[in-house]
């Protein structure tokens, strides 16, 4: 089994190295000029060579990329110009923001969609699967940043229900003791159900705006399965042999057909931690997507490295990680080498 | 000669046949089917038969809500909204299938080679499209916009690079399984090239799935496109695109002018929405097994 | 707080406790009264104005946690707003001083005491000067603008008693005493954090206020907030009345907008024109606006560049900008015309003022048939993306008045991390721009902008020698005080830049700022950052 996650993760370093080389590359080619950027408004050719020398973009760009990976090796992401923080650091504390409001626009997106594609496998070309259909095509068509807008809208502009949209929590409450960074896992850990409350009600809308757009592929996905499991034999057989139908379908069908739903999970994560991107910039989340997006516009490389790097990091590790779960749960199943 | 033409004429009817039969059992598809009909007429006549000039300013007439003579409304400028909204259609539709076509020709045949081939032409797009899915595709796409510069070209390029991974995948995956089918020993056996049996037989077969593949991924270059818009990578003002309309007038919502960015944001969702439908249908249409 | 423990014990008992925000709300309201909460777009990424590429924002952490030692003193304006007095020096560090011929000698507070309680001295002055004027980039140019360039000039005499030698006699050495950059540091402390590669610990104060002004920054998250206690023990002014102030950074100008509308936040700064326009009608909200002196958004042609090395093609151009339109769809009201004067030549010895063009097509199509040019040319209109809510459409609206004489301008946005590169190059033939001095006299704008030396800001590479005299005259004039050579050589310069036109004054903008009703006491500042100290809430 160890030697089996070592050789799956060996193949993963060809594409990791890539990432590195391309991003390092594209970063470079960006066609701002941060010495002009950072040297002032009212700088003189001569200063902006001099804040270019502070900052080595004056040497040549294999020796760029040597000190780069040099620094990398030794954990080094470098420091972000715009806000002036060590990139590892600015990521740590803005990580868990995205990967909280991702997990629970995932949750919320399971909720409907599994049911939603359970039902339309079970009556396939009624009304009900064609309703699953639209709603689900419906939901992916939709641009998360107008979604997002529109809610902002209604909820808060119009109804008044939904908070303010200003990132994780109300002003007035202050961030419960970091334990794991979610806020709502470390205010129930601080036993503090004001805060908890606080926090919940920031994340509805943009939990909401994700998960509505990650319905379609894992309803696509659960009713693809379930369809192919319900007409399989041991399906059949429990039929045949008199079983109660909610007893076929919960404990042999859907068992068996959230096997491919879980790896597709992967995947729609890896998609929704790019859409956070737009979610976050329209609720001003302090996560890293909205990071590394004004990094970009700045022309500051070392974010925008640091976080395509972490990026691809958690999808190698992610997809890793679903490998080895469905080893688990299928012993059929081989990871290939 | 006159044999295969009969005989491809009766395959041509009867796909035709099942394609009937596809549209009356899924009216969704039809629908869709109508909605593609009409996106194609905005976007081929959209600018003759559009009311107002969708560039010309207006300032005595600006920020007026949807009325009998500005059916979306005007925006800042005074510019129609309903003109706009039209006009850009043949832009954003323009993206989506330049782009698609790109991709397909990228990722499309270099899936099929790796797939026909296997050993290193396999080795090496595989790892390609691997590190691609490496990213965080929306960034990369951004990334690429931006290191390129906000034109057309590179709107459409960096949507079609953060597609390549799938279409890879799926064209390797088709073309690995008919690399030994019976139809290619046979032409191997007559002599064929390899390169000729790729392009003349094992391509062909795979199309029809390639071009269900393309109609989904239109929605998504689409949204793409409109993505980068809205955070200020888009094409050039004052073009309009339905992206750079919402984002426009994404600052006006909250002071009640909904109707800037609420017709284009339609607009881009029924587009993003018809493609889709119209994918699944089509998929009905040439892979029934597969629907999903 | 009593109310809120209540509160905690009455929710603990309850299984789940969901709580209602408005009782939230309520328990927090006594801490809300001495809190002031406000939103600006995007935040400080270094404390320190001495630090390398320091923004704006951060420029405001530095105003309100620094001392220097005089300050501007304040005046009311004709609106009844108050603004900073530019002619008005008052104390703030400094009890007292003696301006001499070639030199000013400062008296310090003797009671005066850093954030962590060392007494401030001359000492500290001088090494804070010492560092302005050495560690280069825009602290030490800003310091030489006012003709302060060498430590030498900066004399620790005792404790309490600090002079500057000045290297010439210039009229701005005085009033570039009293902007951000002299600021007066914890030397002990900073040099405590100070290492062999960085000498005047810049990494440190980036991230830490080492200073001794009204406020300390006491929590902070890059581009999310920033939080300020006052200083207890402050003494170079009255103590401010806010104990504590929070700085969001909310990216959407929708949501800032909507967040001061509903009365969640106390001060919404960077909102669109349409927005303040919109709140200052609804009346729920007070809305001040003032115009920012010395700037001007304007359209600049590159001189260097053919066709506009031809003066009748700016001329041209100048009669055909839709000014009127961009007032009302634009800026919505919100700014100063720039147009529209009885002629070209210059009322008084004041800047900004209106220039005389106005759009006039026969005029503008006949300057362009003089020039060869009668059936247009081609060209390329750039904006900063940056500040795309004015520079778009203000591009779209000149662009359509341009196809009008037939020139077609392909309209090129550039994002804001490119803008000051692409200015330095000085390539782009056309660009709508936006620029203004911090010290307010036209002679100091026109040098930036006008003048031969071919600052940055001289975007359009406008050199001329008689241009150059004018300006050079004017500036030995004010030095001098000889008002008579200083009006004649100010309304010169002015009467020349726009007969010559190589930039097109657009408008003069406003710096708009929506409060709730129960904020009072905001004054206008020369840097247009928010100072906390005069506010007052309730």
């Amino acid at each position: 089994m160890l030697m089996m996650v070592l050789k799956r993760l060996a193949t993963t370093i060809p594409s990791l190295i890539g990432v590195v080389i391309v991003t390092f590359l594209l970063t470079r080619a960006l066609p701002g000029d941060p010495a002009a950027y950072f040297a002032g408004a009212a700088a003189t050719p001569q200063a902006v060579e001099e804040v270019r020398k502070q900052l080595g973009l004056d040497q040549p760009l294999p020796l760029q990329f040597v000190r780069y990976v040099g620094d990398l090796a030794q954990g080094d992401l470098g420091t972000s110009l715009t806000t002036g923080q060590r990139v590892s650091a600015d990521i740590a504390a803005r990580l868990p923001a995205s990967a909280e409001l991702t997990l629970l626009g995932l949750l919320f997106s399971l909720s409907i969609a599994v049911p939603l594609g359970v039902f339309a496998a079970l009556k396939p070309g009624s009304l009900i699967d064609h309703a699953c259909r639209v709603i689900a095509t419906a939901g992916v068509s939709l641009p998360v940043f107008f979604t997002g807008l529109i809610l902002v809208y209604v909820f808060y502009y119009l109804l008044g229900w939904a908070p303010a949209p200003l990132g994780r929590l109300d002003i007035f409450f202050s961030a419960p003791p970091t334990v794991t960074g979610f806020y709502l896992i470390d205010s129930l850990l601080a036993g503090d159900g004001e805060v908890f409350w606080a926090a919940l009600k920031q994340l509805v809308l943009p939990v909401l705006t994700l998960g509505i757009f990650s319905i379609a592929p894992i309803a696509r996905i659960t009713r693809a399965s379930m369809l192919a499991v319900l007409s399989s034999e041991f399906v059949r057989t429990a039929r045949a042999s008199g079983l109660a139908p909610s007893t076929v379908v919960i404990t042999y069908a859907l068992r068996n057909a959230l096997l491919p739903v879980v790896t597709t999970l992967g995947m729609v994560f890896s998609f929704l931690l790019g859409a956070n991107v737009l979610v976050e910039k329209v609720f001003a989340w302090p996560g890293i997507g909205s990071y590394a997006v004004e990094a970009l516009i700045a022309s500051d490389f070392a974010p925008v490295q640091g976080f395509v790097l972490t990026m691809a990091v958690l999808y190698v590790a992610l997809n890793l990680m679903i490998d080895i779960l469905y080893r688990v749960i299928d012993p059929r199943v081989r990871i290939e080498a | 000669m006159s044999d295969m033409t009969a005989s491809q004429q009766t395959g041509f009817a009867a796909g035709l046949a099942h394609a009937r039969y596809v549209l009356a059992a899924n009216p969704v598809t039809g629908f869709a089917f109508g909605l593609f009909v009409l996106i194609v007429i905005a976007a081929a006549f959209g600018p003759y038969i559009v009311p107002y000039d969708p560039l010309a300013s207006d300032t005595a007439a600006a920020l007026q809500p949807p009325s009998a003579v500005h059916w979306f409304g005007t925006d800042q400028l005074g510019r129609d909204v309903f003109s706009r909204v039209i006009v850009a259609t043949r832009l954003d539709f323009l993206i989506a299938v330049t782009s698609v076509v790109l991709v397909f020709l990228m990722g499309g045949l270099a899936g099929v080679a790796a797939g026909f081939f296997g050993g290193w032409t396999d080795r090496i797009f595989s790892r390609l499209a691997d590190t691609i899915m490496a990213f965080p595709l929306f960034v990369l796409a951004m990334g690429i916009v931006a290191a390129l510069g906000n034109e057309v070209e590179n709107i459409v390029l960096a949507t079609a690079i953060v597609n390549f991974p799938l279409y890879v995948r799926i064209a390797r995956a088709e073309a690995n399984v008919r690399r030994d089918a019976g139809y290619v020993q046979a032409a191997r056996l007559s002599g064929n090239s390899e390169a000729r049996i790729l392009l003349g037989h094992i391509l062909p077969n795979i199309m029809p799935i390639m071009v269900v593949q393309m109609s989904l991924t239109m929605g998504y270059a689409i949204l793409n496109a409109a993505g980068l818009s809205f955070i200020g990578l888009g094409v050039r003002p004052p073009t309009p695109e339905w992206g750079i309309l919402v984002a426009e007038g994404a600052g006006f919502m909250v002071s009640g002018e909904w109707w800037i960015s609420f017709f284009p944001g339609l607009a881009l969702m029924v587009a993003v929405f018809c493609f889709n439908l119209l994918g699944d249908g089509l998929r009905d249409i040439v892979d029934p097994q597969r629907r999903t | 707080m009593k109310r809120r423990d209540f509160l905690k014990t009455a929710t603990a008992t309850a299984a789940v406790s969901l709580l209602p925000a408005p009782a939230i709300r309520t328990a927090w309201s006594q801490s809300r009264q001495e809190t002031l909460l406000f939103l600006t777009e995007s935040g400080p990424n270094n404390f320190d104005i001495h630090g390398v590429g320091t923004n704006r924002p951060g420029y405001e952490v530095s105003w309100n946690c620094y001392d220097r030692l005089m300050s501007y003193g304040s005046k009311t304006l004709p609106d009844g707003t108050l603004s900073y007095d530019r002619d008005k020096l008052v104390p703030e560090l400094a009890e007292e001083w003696t301006a001499g011929d070639m030199s000013a000698t400062f008296k310090l507070r003797k009671d005066a005491k850093f954030h962590d309680g060392t007494p401030i001295t001359a000492k500290d002055v001088k090494w804070s000067f010492d560092r302005a004027v050495t560690v280069g980039g825009f602290p030490t140019f800003q310091m030489k603008a006012g003709s302060l360039e060498k430590p030498e000039q900066f004399v620790a005499v005792d404790d309490h008693t600090f002079r500057v030698d000045f290297l010439r006699k210039d009229k701005l050495t005085m009033p570039d005493l009293a902007v951000i950059v002299p600021a007066v540091y914890n030397s002990e402390l900073i040099k405590k954090n100070a290492t062999e590669k960085d000498p005047w610990g810049l990494e440190y104060t980036k991230v830490n206020t080492a200073g001794g002004g009204a406020y300390k920054v006491t929590r902070s998250q890059a581009g999310t907030e920033v939080v300020y206690e006052r200083f207890e023990e402050w003494k170079s002014g009255p103590l401010p009345k806010i104990k504590r102030v929070i700085w969001r950074m909310v990216p959407s100008a929708g949501n800032r907008r909507a967040l001061i509308e509903r009365g969640d936040a106390d001060i919404s700064f960077d909102l669109p024109s349409k927005d303040f326009a919109e709140l200052k009608a609804a009346g729920k909200v007070n809305v001040t606006s003032t115009p920012i002196g010395n700037g001007i958004w304007y359209l600049g042609m590159n001189v260097k560049k053919a066709p506009f090395d031809n003066v009748k093609v700016r001329q041209a151009v100048a009669y055909i900008l839709p000014y009127q339109k961009i007032m009302d769809a634009v800026m919505f009201g919100l700014a100063k015309p720039m147009y529209g004067a009885a002629s070209n030549s210059a009322s008084a010895p004041v800047w900004p003022q209106p220039h005389g063009y106005k759009p006039e097509i026969e005029k503008a199509k006949a300057l362009l048939a003089e020039a060869g040019m009668a059936n247009g040319f081609e060209t390329t209109l750039s904006f900063d993306l940056g500040l795309g809510v004015i520079g778009e459409p203000v591009s779209v609206l000149i662009q359509e008045s341009l196809a009008s004489i037939g020139i077609k301008a392909t309209i090129n946005k550039i994002p804001g991390a490119n803008w000051r590169g692409e200015l330095v190059k000085k390539e782009l033939p056309m660009i709508v721009n936006f620029f203004s001095g911090w010290l307010d006299y036209p002679e100091y704008f026109f040098f930036w902008a006008y003048h031969g030396q071919n600052a940055v800001f001289n975007t359009m590479s406008y050199q001329d020698a008689a241009m150059d005299a004018l300006i050079d005259g004017a500036r030995k004039a004010a030095a001098e005080g000889d008002a008579a050579a200083y009006e004649t050589d100010v309304k010169g310069f002015i009467d020349k830049a726009f007969a010559e036109v190589p930039r097109v004054p657009l408008f003069q903008p406003y710096l708009n700022v929506a409060m709730q009703k129960t904020i009072t006491g905001y004054q206008y500042w020369f840097h247009r950052q928010l100072d906390y100290r005069t506010l007052v809430k309730g």
